[in-house]
């Protein structure tokens, strides 16, 4: 009886657990790595064809240039993360760069860092707005956030009309932001990092940044577990509005002239496109705030390169969609790859 | 095989409500009729059950200490709960003690799951007290009902699939280092024993993507562990669990019971009632009919209490033999799923393909289906080939699939309930390319009578149908195009008794009527009741196959467990 009774063979624990974890450091790794391999594969070409490429001028260029979409795709990746999204973020990021520039002209001698502060709060407002709608209201955040990016441009457009904030207004150490390097680096780039580093860092480490994946791999389950999902989206949006504040102060001090066009009409959906190149599940649950950044710094590589090429902007567009594509199906292939590997396993052992 | 372990278990740690059968059950369960093992006496002449006032009328109304003085660590009093106009729960009350086990039974749409979410803190009952340690206690959201110490442990499971195991037990409580940062290396050691403590072998650092169903419970019942909860309710864990699994779950439940726990066992088995419960309710129509303590009770008596009538025995089929073959399976083979596979279902035979959960039986017949691809082999229906990974060519030959998972796989939760009906026959419906809901409607009513479906109205959403109904929608689906074999995974996973054997009786008369039937199951009685002739797989490979006169549940489980190669071996 004994000898029937047991397991038919013994197999050692350690093993599989060694190897099952490889593999799902595996795949966090290629989610990251298939990205900056593609930059590096863009870099390398750009640069072997046109060396100038890499000169540090460009390179700081480029930098200054990604560091404002991707503090944004920092928000985003938390609004994403939680099975939502923000497309208002271009239209609060304009506002505030008219609204907060604007101080300078209007208050004379006024503090850079109270400026800041009043783009963030501008942001913070309309992100609790968005968040108030979505989490509380219930309303899909696709039809919010439309809403509100159209709301939001109406605001600027008659908060803004035919005026614009010029760069004569803007005091020297203001307009200095992007420029100033440290070691050749810009300074921008560098407290953009730190910033989307701590974010990172936040989302993976802390118990509030955990429960955002949760609630995005299963919302349903999240209320289960007694995640309070309503304040952890609300706080996302909130700091997604946040963050776009900011970023509008920022757009400010590196274009200098802000009408009714800041940011662009292109920008939100740069920075979801950054997120989702960057291997943020569209449908939230996983992903990185690394990630979404060096996605943002491709894109940004990108448009760069091209130009440095002297190929139309229509490529640039062209690529940008592609990569998304590719993106999208590389991230369904991963996780069809993975469960059937996973699967796979437990059928190896039995389990 | 456990016949052993079974009888041990038996004896519960408590041992309040003295078991009066744990040497009379050394036969292996061939019978299947629980009834027959459990009664110690045949003079025993049991209470009405439809009576409720047996011997201690539960429904008291105060906290009444059970029946040796204790106050139960959890009483819920005349709760009542309706949507709308529908009474989901009229008057249910249920007291669980520490360290006793207790079942609850009762038919599809009694209100079971709504009385579990209502101890989840899901839904707030609309009156009603209830009582944790013998406190009023308001549960105004599941946090608080963790905080009350009840955890619960869901027929579908709720995991977060892009989390880690480990971080899906602590989630909200993982363990913190300085600066209240998470300790990923302590959450994943706790996490790691808390698995040895269960007795399973699962990575705490993988993702939950792809685990088994039964894995899945285990990471549940481990969170629940990992909170010390002291009332845990389990709903209906073991509906989709291979027998091995089950075991193994009775000795967690017997652990959690040991360490002084109350548990609610709600199941459709009575067999598994009867192993592990030492109180019983039953639900009928949204009241409590029957609670009390196990002992004295038959299997008969239960499910009178949940049906209010006597189930008729079980027909021994007068089925026509296999006809010509319909489904012809040659080699089929996909990598690191399933290996070899060949096998014929012929008309107006059911085949069961048995194994435990992850052989790789739902694989094979997804494959057979088109769903997933395979990477050698043929399929063939009535002699022709049917195109790999396409469902629409299985369909086009005549071949229905009614999934396992009926809420993912099988239905569209937001659409009505006869346009879930109408969907796989569409183009039957349609004229001028039009689907007229006229002639969907005329369609739907005709099979939801045939097959018996409970519903309000058929343009209600089919989410709001009970289990077993929704998986006679989607049998309707599929009947509806008069297929020539059907697949059936799992057909009763999560179905109460009478509907079970209604959809038993379906099958049978399925077959009966000429159709191949090819049917996935856990349970061991489908298996051997329904199936004329069993398929038992493990690991991917088909291992044994039985006539149903020589089935029996210990040659298909040591098949399926791999212990007969080991006994041939040995001889």
């Amino acid at each position: 009886m004994s000898t029937i009774l047991a397991p038919p063979r013994e197999p050692s624990g350690a093993p599989a657990d060694v190897g099952s974890r490889r593999l799902t450091e595996r795949v966090f790794r290629v989610r990251e790595s298939g990205i900056i391999a593609v930059l590096a594969l863009f870099v390398l070409v750009t640069a072997l064809i046109q060396p100038r490429f890499v000169s540090s001028s460009n390179i700081q260029f480029i930098l200054v240039n990604t560091a404002v979409y991707a503090l944004v795709a920092l928000g985003e990746t938390m609004v994403i993360l939680t099975r939502n999204v923000d497309l208002s973020v271009q239209s609060v990021l304009a506002l505030s760069a008219y609204l907060s520039a604007g101080l300078f002209g209007h208050a004379h001698g006024i503090p850079i860092p109270v400026v800041f502060l009043v783009g963030l709060g501008i942001g913070l407002a309309f992100g609790m707005a968005n968040g108030l709608m979505v989490a509380l209201g219930r309303v899909p955040s696709l039809v919010v956030t439309l809403a509100t990016l159209y709301i939001i441009q109406g605001i600027d457009i008659l908060v803004v009309g035919g005026n614009e904030v010029v760069a004569s207004s803007l005091p020297a150490g203001f307009v200095a932001i992007p420029n100033v390097t440290i070691l050749g680096i810009p300074w921008l780039a560098i407290a953009v990092a730190a910033v989307i580093g701590a974010g990172a860092y936040y989302l993976r480490s802390y118990r509030s940044g955990r429960e955002l994946y949760a609630i995005g791999s299963n919302p349903e389950g999240a209320q289960l577990a007694g995640i309070p999902v309503a304040k952890r989206v609300f706080t996302s949006f909130t700091l997604c509005g946040g963050i776009a504040g900011i970023g509008g102060v920022l757009w400010a001090a590196q274009y200098q002239t802000i009408n009714t066009s800041a940011g662009g009409t292109n920008f939100s959906l740069i920075v979801i496109a950054s997120v989702v190149v960057g291997g943020v599940a569209i449908f939230g649950g996983s992903g990185s705030a690394v990630g979404a950044a060096i996605g943002a710094l491709l894109l940004g590589t990108i448009n760069v390169a091209l130009d440095v090429l002297g190929i139309s902007d229509f490529w640039d567009q062209a690529i940008a969609g592609f990569l998304l594509l590719l993106a999208i199906t590389l991230d369904r292939g991963i996780s069809v790859r993975l469960a059937a590997a996973l699967r796979k396993r437990s059928v190896r052992d039995g389990t | 095989m456990d016949s052993g372990r079974s009888a041990d278990r038996r004896g519960s740690p408590s041992s309040s409500p003295p078991s009066p059968t744990p040497t009379a059950n050394h036969e292996p369960a061939t019978n299947h009729e629980p009834a027959t093992n459990h009664e110690p006496a045949t003079n025993h002449e049991p209470a009405d059950p439809a009576a409720p006032a047996g011997r201690h009328a539960p429904a008291g109304g105060q906290a009444t200490p059970g029946s040796d003085g204790r106050t139960p660590l959890l009483s819920l009093q005349h709760a009542a709960k309706s949507f709308g106009a529908v009474h989901a729960i009229v008057d249910a009350s249920i007291d669980l003690y520490p360290a006793e086990v207790h079942g609850l039974v009762g038919e599809n749409g009694a209100g079971k799951s709504t009385l579990v979410k209502i101890l989840a803190g899901v839904y707030q009952p609309d009156s009603g007290l209830l009582l944790v340690n013998g406190t009023p206690t308001a549960l105004h959201g599941p946090a608080a009902a963790q905080e009350a110490g009840i955890a619960v442990i869901y027929q579908e499971p709720t995991l977060f699939p892009d989390l880690t195991a480990a971080e899906n037990i602590f989630m909200g409580r993982q363990p913190l280092r300085r600066g209240r940062r998470i300790d990923t290396r302590q959450m994943r050691d706790e996490a790691r024993a808390l698995f040895e403590r269960l007795g399973v072998r699962l990575d705490p650092a993988r993702l939950c993507r792809g685990l088994s169903i039964a894995d899945q419970q285990i990471i549940e019942i481990a969170k629940a562990l990992s909170r010390d909860a002291r009332i845990i309710v389990m709903d209906e864990p073991t509906a989709a669990l291979s027998a091995a699994e089950v075991a193994r779950l009775f000795d967690v439940a017997a652990t959690l019971q040991a360490s002084g726990a109350a548990v609610l066992f709600i199941s459709h088995r009575l067999e598994e009632v009867f192993e592990i419960c030492q109180r019983v309710t039953v639900m009928r129509d949204g009241r409590q009919v029957l609670s009390r303590e196990l002992d004295g009770l038959t299997a008969d008596d239960l499910v009178r209490a949940m049906v209010g009538r006597q189930l008729g025995e079980r027909q021994e089929d007068a089925r026509e033999k296999a006809g010509e073959v319909v489904l012809h399976v040659s080699r089929l083979t996909r990598e690191g799923v399933f290996t070899d596979i060949s096998f014929e279902v012929r008309a107006g035979e059911v085949v069961a393909l048995a194994g435990l959960v992850g052989s790789g039986r739902s694989e094979v017949a997804r494959a057979v289906f088109g769903i997933d691809r395979y990477d050698a082999g043929e399929v063939t229906i009535h002699g022709h080939a049917l195109r790999r990974a396409s469902p629409t060519s299985a369909m086009t030959a005549g071949v229905g699939f009614v999934p396992e998972d009926r809420r993912q796989q099988g239905l569209v939760m937001d659409m009505s309930v006869q346009q879930n009906m109408a969907l796989a026959s569409l183009g039957r419906l349609r004229h001028a390319g039009i689907i007229s809901s006229k002639s969907e409607r005329n369609f739907a009513a005709d099979w939801a009578l045939r097959l018996r479906i409970k519903f309000g109205r058929l343009t209600d959403p089919v989410s709001q149908l009970s289990g077993g109904n929704q998986q006679k929608v989607v049998l309707a689906k599929w009947l509806g195009r008069k297929p020539g074999l059907l697949i059936v995974d799992e057909p009763t996973r999560g179905i109460d008794i009478a509907t079970k054997a209604e959809v038993h009786r379906l099958l049978t008369q399925l077959a009966a009527d000429g159709v191949a039937i090819l049917m996935i199951s856990s349970e061991l009685p489908e298996v051997l009741r329904v199936g004329d002739r069993i398929l038992v797989m493990r690991e991917g490979r088909l291992v044994a196959e039985y006539p149903h006169s020589d089935a029996t549940e210990e040659n298909i489980m040591s098949a399926a467990t791999g212990q007969l190669q080991e006994q041939e071996q040995g001889q």
